[in-house]
């Protein structure tokens, strides 16, 4: 029982860092309706920037400061380059668009950075702690008190703010939204930095756990099927259904592997997420969407 | 000038519907192929054969079956790469396993196994649609290989999963030259591509376009949406299996599963967008043009800068040209290189006069 439990809490702090990846999924598609395959791209580029600035000698807060620049800088190109010309098309362009941006992503950042492995150390020790009997990692406590404190900063954005109120609006009707004054195009900038700083902090997690290198940008398939659990358009929902696939793959791995063979993690979240669309087609909190013919 | 319709009347129904109704088409394309079939095998050497011919030719394969399904039907996928393994490991299956089977029912058997299981990935359409669907089929991208590499019993428990060509012979006549395996690809792709190029013209090619439009008002039409769109899966899957097992036999000789990753499935989609979404001629453009690119741009970056980049930087380079390219086509030319090619047209038709 108590190994049960362990890896049922291991699942779940596991699950917490697949969240962050997919919140910063929801952030975009709640106010842009794009999907964006490049949010992966981001976590490399971000964490590769991170690291790289403070291997040449630079302190950990200039750097985080720098980076964040640079997504910002990032943030503005996209909307002026990609999304203005592409306003008004179909979502499926616009993914493919974000296809596109994750190559280019992935290239700038390899090609200005370097492909070799780097380390990161957060200071923070991956050692096991006991409580009350259970050995749990300090680092996975550590990433899931990172994630409760983005995300209630979020929502905080979201429904404190004058900008949350906006991002809001455009997310609830864009036509009506522009029609009382809202600038789309300040929007989807402010949108797509906060998914870069998401971006960061998933870097600096990610890659303090496997080290930052090119396999960073593939936590994006990671996190697809959270997000289909979850429902696309909900922040709640992106951090229950990261629990949920970080649980069940874990469980899964260890009780269903020796029967069907090792190697299931790839793929058991998405033939879940497969059934929970078969149960329920827009997730467990994504809003149903009415056709109007 | 070219291209015009002035003087070819229809006088009978027929006539009307055929597959190519302008003269200077049908001579066009008899000439075309007329000098793939005599000529080309008589001049090119084995370098072009094995290096641009056979991967261009089945890579069009690939992206015709993908055109079908996003093209046409438009169903999202990023799974391409997962049935066109099944089709090669089915095919590699069926040539060990039944004795003295001839190499096209093999093909065609592996394209159907790969149709089957499409068909199986393709279920979830019926309850979602748009980007919940992407989950489907890459869940078929991660459980094929994994499959494939799990389980000895697909490469017949070859250690690292690796699977290699049987011989390839048709009636008797030895093709494992690489001008055979060329004209043998050539063979398929074209009969398929008329195949595909008639599907897309009768009920069912109209359906998935009112599909693709909008599933509900096709729905309220009286368009059988269950059919339409599990048709589209499975003859999407049946050109994908035939083109895994061309690109596992003829072009490669030896592939393992790792072979057909989601980097594939990528390459497909892209030869879709560039070429050209709903297109049958955009598939060939666009696969000529994820052949040639890169070929082009190393040979470029030798000659101007000569070995000054390394081969990695260069890789990282291209990739993010790539990447561009896929953005500029979709804000400057959504309908792809074969929209180019019907402007080009529409210009010789009235050229040298203009309006």
């Amino acid at each position: 029982m108590d190994f049960f439990l362990e890896v049922l809490i291991g699942g779940l702090l596991a699950g917490v860092m697949y969240s962050l990846v997919a919140i910063g999924f929801v952030l975009i598609y709640k106010a842009s309706g794009v999907f964006n395959f490049a949010q992966g791209a981001m976590v490399l580029f971000a964490a590769l920037t991170f690291v790289s600035l403070g291997e040449r000698g630079v302190p950990f807060w200039i750097a985080f400061l720098v980076t964040l620049g640079t997504m910002l800088l990032l943030a503005l190109a996209v909307e002026r380059l990609v999304l203005r010309p592409l306003v008004n098309r179909a979502p499926i362009t616009l993914f493919m668009a974000t296809l596109g941006l994750a190559y280019i992503t992935e290239g700038a950042a390899q090609a200005l950075w370097g492909a070799q492995v780097h380390g990161l150390d957060l200071g923070i020790e991956d050692v096991p702690l006991d409580l009350g009997g259970l050995l749990v990692s300090q680092f996975d406590l550590f990433a899931a008190g990172m994630a409760a404190t983005l995300v209630l900063l979020l929502s905080v954005l979201f429904n404190k703010t004058r900008i949350g109120l906006s991002l809001r609006a455009v997310a609830d009707d864009t036509l009506a939204a522009q029609a009382v004054g809202i600038r789309l195009s300040r929007i989807w900038v402010v949108v797509w930095a906060v998914a870069g700083l998401v971006a960061l902090i998933t870097g600096l997690l990610w890659g303090a756990r496997l080290g930052v290198q090119f396999s960073l940008s593939l936590v994006v398939l990671k996190a697809l099927p959270v997000l289909i659990i979850g429902g696309f358009s909900s922040v709640g929902g992106a951090i229950v259904g990261g629990l949920i696939v970080g649980a069940s793959e874990k469980l899964a791995e260890i009780y269903a592997g020796p029967l069907i063979g090792s190697g299931i993690e790839n793929w058991f979240p998405y033939v879940l997420a497969m059934l929970f669309l078969l149960a329920r087609p827009t997730g467990l909190f994504g809003e149903r969407s009415i056709d109007r013919v | 000038m070219f291209y015009s319709e002035a003087g070819q009347f229809s006088t009978r129904y027929a006539a009307d519907r055929r597959l190519f109704r302008l003269r200077r088409d049908r001579l066009g394309l008899g000439l075309l192929l007329v000098f793939a079939f005599a000529v080309v095998p008589q001049i090119g050497n084995d370098y072009w054969f094995s290096a641009i011919l056979t991967p261009f030719l089945v890579l069009s394969l690939a992206g015709l079956g993908l055109n079908l399904l996003t093209g046409y039907a438009g169903q999202l996928s990023l799974g391409s790469a997962a049935f066109m393994a099944a089709g090669a490991f089915a095919t590699y299956n069926f040539q060990l396993r039944i004795e003295g089977l001839p190499l096209l029912a093999s093909f065609a058997l592996g394209g159907v196994v790969a149709a089957l299981l499409s068909l199986v990935f393709g279920l979830p359409s019926l309850r979602i649609k748009g980007f919940y669907l992407i989950v489907s089929t890459l869940a078929a991208q991660f459980l094929v290989p994994w499959a494939l590499v799990k389980y000895g019993w697909f490469s017949n428990y070859n250690a690292s999963g690796v699977i290699s060509a049987p011989r390839l012979d048709v009636l008797g006549l030895d093709l494992s030259s690489p001008a055979g395996r060329y004209l043998l690809t050539l063979g398929i792709v074209v009969a398929l591509a008329f195949l595909a190029r008639n599907i897309v013209r009768s009920e069912l090619g109209r359906n998935w376009m009112a599909v693709r439009d909008m599933d509900t008002a096709a729905a309220v039409i009286g368009i059988p949406l269950a059919r339409t769109k599990l048709l589209a899966f499975a003859i999407s899957g049946f050109y994908l299996g035939v083109a895994g097992a061309l690109w596992a036999f003829t072009y490669l000789g030896t592939v393992e599963p790792h072979g057909f990753d989601l980097n594939r499935s990528f390459q497909v989609l892209f030869i879709i967008i560039i070429g050209g979404m709903g297109s049958i001629l955009g598939n060939f453009l666009g696969a000529a043009f994820i052949v040639l690119f890169p070929l082009l741009l190393s040979n470029l970056a030798g000659l101007l800068l000569g070995g000054l980049i390394d081969p990695g930087q260069l890789e990282n380079i291209q990739k993010m040209i790539f990447g561009a390219l896929i953005i500029v086509f979709l804000i400057r030319e959504p309908e792809g290189l074969a929209r180019l090619w019907q402007q080009f047209r529409a210009r010789l038709r009235r050229w040298p006069l203009r309006y």
